[in-house]
């Protein structure tokens, strides 16, 4: 068999240059406890953005080696191998190579690897020390290994393999000091072995397996619990009941528990924004401040406490292993849609929000399916579209009860959107399926990783993570777009100050589409409320209040009356069902953009949902008139 | 002596079998050989989802779930053999 060779030289290469902070890159299979080393070894020093052209997430932190040193570490994506076939191996291919157009060639690697299935993934090590890249292995979860009466010898190991090996525990932070040091001397360049011909799976199987074995590798017992729990999991009758508790307990944590925060954070807004207001002379900047940002970025930031909580759920979920259950659980009612199991979390999700739901389709490896599932994700109701459905069923739908006292007509038809939304998500989906998507099909394989229990600090350390994307993308695209629109019904001015709504550019813009708009029902104060919903739904309830005249908490009441001057049943109906399928969200088109590296997915999602939108608007407004 | 062909979708919950080869897209049979799937281990058929697709497979120390229209495609022989 022919056999190739690691490494160029043996010289030993320094870690730190004094003049800048050398690449370190940390490379693993997945579920290997990469991410938890990575915040061990960083902290909050970390940076998330995608690597230009393609949706893989980039992750660069910064570590202390010591007292004065640091350096830079990349966080490459959980890769079986380094053969470029899928967006993953390519980024983890590129970087490694040096092909990465903002990166340079890593000074070193961490090669972390699951300690429990040593002989398995060694099978990384042998491309990975090819390299000739001065590499350090870690071996992670040796406090599982250890508990599961398994054993294996570092020094032994790291002869083997010429490099050097670290046992360590991300989750109980051991070996980590020994990972900083090592950063913090040098790491010498793999030692020449004999290594497997790489394209042959089988002969580095065998290859990993010896070298395991000649480093005293002792395999362990097999996790107990995991079998044992995945028995009542994975049961006929039980299976599906935990299933439907834990989405039971999302649901309800979304919407019942998120609820008292979120008030807490629109009275900190409001409250806040009152302080403004005192400490500034009443001027257009004033009102500029205080109604266009404050106001519009503040019923956006509302939703923080709902996303935050609905991501430390699925961080639980996910880091204790019950996800991949849930997906397996899943699959077979995906699949008939032309979705997988991993498609169900996002769609679930997107009952709060689409854009954390799209953010958690990153799970989808194969590009189909997660595409697929972005495109339909932002049918599904989603807590912005609440508000609206609120004011418009208050104002047209009589409080009576429809089915006794158990649902009034008012809860129907809010249950009644709600299934709409969903069945307009699996209908698009079907459509995909037998559409634009009829030529691929995707393999469904998912490796079930054993249950662990979550770390707090690892679902804080993502928290943190969304948190910032979510509020950068209200600070930059949606407060542009709320100034943009109080500019345009401020001006122009009439004797210096601002005119009455109905002569600003605003209501110009809402007679321009009002031609468009009329066979619908709506008027051109409906238009400009539509447009300026474009940058977040909920929008519409304070553009419709600012243009009625009729402002400040507890005049619902007036803003209904209002409602009934321009708006009959027909046309009330047609805007809640424009509602439930227009895609009226700028942040949910920037999210798509970034996740598809693309405009084509955007685009045709936009149309799409505009199109479904105004067709069925039309077809109700036309039938009930 | 060699056993009429099966597959590992064929298997029942705890019974085992020896992977033989993959009639699959050589994309796929190379991600199931990275996870551990690789021809002459030892694979059982752990458990099957509620609604009777997909299965879960323990393979090489770790578990892996397939859709049968995969495991049709995946022979195997039995232990002896």
């Amino acid at each position: 068999m022919e056999a190739c060779h690691a490494g160029g030289s043996t010289a030993a290469t320094p870690i730190i240059n004094p003049a800048g902070h050398k690449l370190v890159a940390l490379i693993g299979p997945p579920n290997t406890g990469k991410s938890t080393m990575f915040n061990r070894l960083t902290g909050l020093r970390q940076k998330v953005a995608n690597y230009p052209g393609v949706t893989v997430e980039r992750h660069i932190g910064t570590a202390r080696v010591d007292l004065t040193r640091e350096v830079t570490l990349v966080d490459l994506p959980g890769v079986y191998s380094l053969e470029p076939r899928s967006e993953d191996e390519q980024v983890t291919h590129d970087v490694l190579h040096g092909a990465m157009p903002d990166l340079p060639r890593p000074d070193a690697i961490l090669l972390i690897l699951d300690a429990t299935s040593l002989a398995r993934h060694l099978m990384l090590a042998a491309p990975v020390l090819s390299l000739g890249i001065p590499t350090l292995l870690i071996l992670n979860m040796t406090d599982e290994l250890k508990r599961r009466g398994g054993a294996v010898d570092a020094a032994k190991l790291a002869g083997e393999l010429g490099a050097p090996v670290v046992l360590a525990s991300a989750v109980e932070g051991s070996g980590i000091d020994e990972v900083r040091n090592f950063l913090s001397k040098t790491i010498p360049a793999p030692v020449r072995i004999e290594l497997p011909v790489l394209n042959n799976l089988s002969s580095c199987r065998k290859w990993s397996g010896d070298v395991a074995a000649l480093a005293d590798f002792q395999k362990p017992s097999p996790p107990e619990w995991t079998y044992k729990l995945d028995r009542i999991v994975l049961d006929p009758v039980w299976g599906p009941l935990s299933f439907l508790l834990v989405v039971v307990a999302v649901f309800q944590s979304i919407f019942t528990f998120a609820k008292p925060l979120m008030e807490l954070v629109q009275e900190m807004v409001a409250t806040s924004g009152q302080w403004i207001a005192l400490g500034l002379p009443e001027s257009w900047f004033r009102s500029l401040l205080v109604e266009g940002v404050w106001g519009g970025v503040g019923s956006v930031v509302v939703f923080l406490p709902q996303i935050l909580i609905l991501f430390a759920f699925l961080a639980v979920l996910e880091d204790s292993g019950y996800l991949a259950r849930a997906a397996v659980i899943a699959d077979r009612t995906m699949a008939k849609l032309g979705l997988q199991g991993k498609s169900f979390i996002p769609l679930l999700s997107g009952y709060a929000c689409a854009i954390p739901a799209i953010l958690s389709t990153r799970t989808i490896e194969n590009k189909r399916d997660r595409i697929a599932t972005i495109l339909v994700t932002p049918l599904m109701t989603c807590s912005a579209r609440l508000p609206v459905y609120t004011m418009l069923i208050a104002a047209f739908i009589p409080d009576q009860p429809l089915l006794g006292p158990l649902l009034g007509a008012r809860a129907a038809v809010m249950l009644g959107l709600y299934a709409l939304g969903f069945v307009a998500a699996a209908g698009t989906a079907r459509l995909l399926k037998s559409t634009i998507f009829r030529a691929e099909k995707a393999p469904f394989v998912l490796e079930l990783p054993p249950y662990r229990l979550p770390r707090p600090m690892s679902i804080v350390y993502r928290l943190v993570d969304r948190a910032k994307v979510f509020l950068k993308r209200a600070s930059t695209t949606i407060l542009l777009t709320m100034v943009l629109l109080w500019t345009m019904a401020h001006l122009p001015l009439q004797n210096g100050v601002a005119p009455p709504m109905e002569a600003s550019y605003a209501a110009s813009l809402g007679r321009a589409i009002e031609p468009v708009i009329a066979p619908l029902g709506f008027n051109w104060k409906i238009g400009v409320g539509l447009i300026s919903s474009l940058a977040a739904r909920e929008v519409i309830v304070g553009t419709l209040g600012t243009i009625y005249g009729i402002e400040g908490e507890g005049n619902e009441k007036g803003l209904e009356a209002a409602l009934r001057q321009d708006l009959n049943l027909a046309s009330a109906v047609a805007l809640l069902i424009f509602f439930a399928f227009a895609l009226q969200c700028i942040s949910t088109i920037a999210v798509v953009r970034r996740e598809t590296a693309s405009w084509k997915w955007p685009v045709l999602q936009f149309t799409y949902m505009g199109l479904l939108a105004y067709g069925s608007s039309w077809l109700a407004y036309t039938i009930l008139r | 002596m060699s056993l009429p062909a099966k597959t590992l979708s064929q298997l029942k919950i705890g019974e085992s079998a020896v992977l033989d080869d993959f009639e699959l897209p050589e994309e796929m049979s190379l991600r199931l050989m990275q996870m551990g799937m690789i021809p002459g281990a030892l694979v059982e058929a752990a458990h099957i989802a509620p609604a009777g697709d997909p299965a879960v497979y323990r393979v090489d120390g770790t578990e892996i779930a397939l859709r049968r229209e995969t495991a049709l495609h995946i022979r195997v022989r039995s232990e002896q053999g």
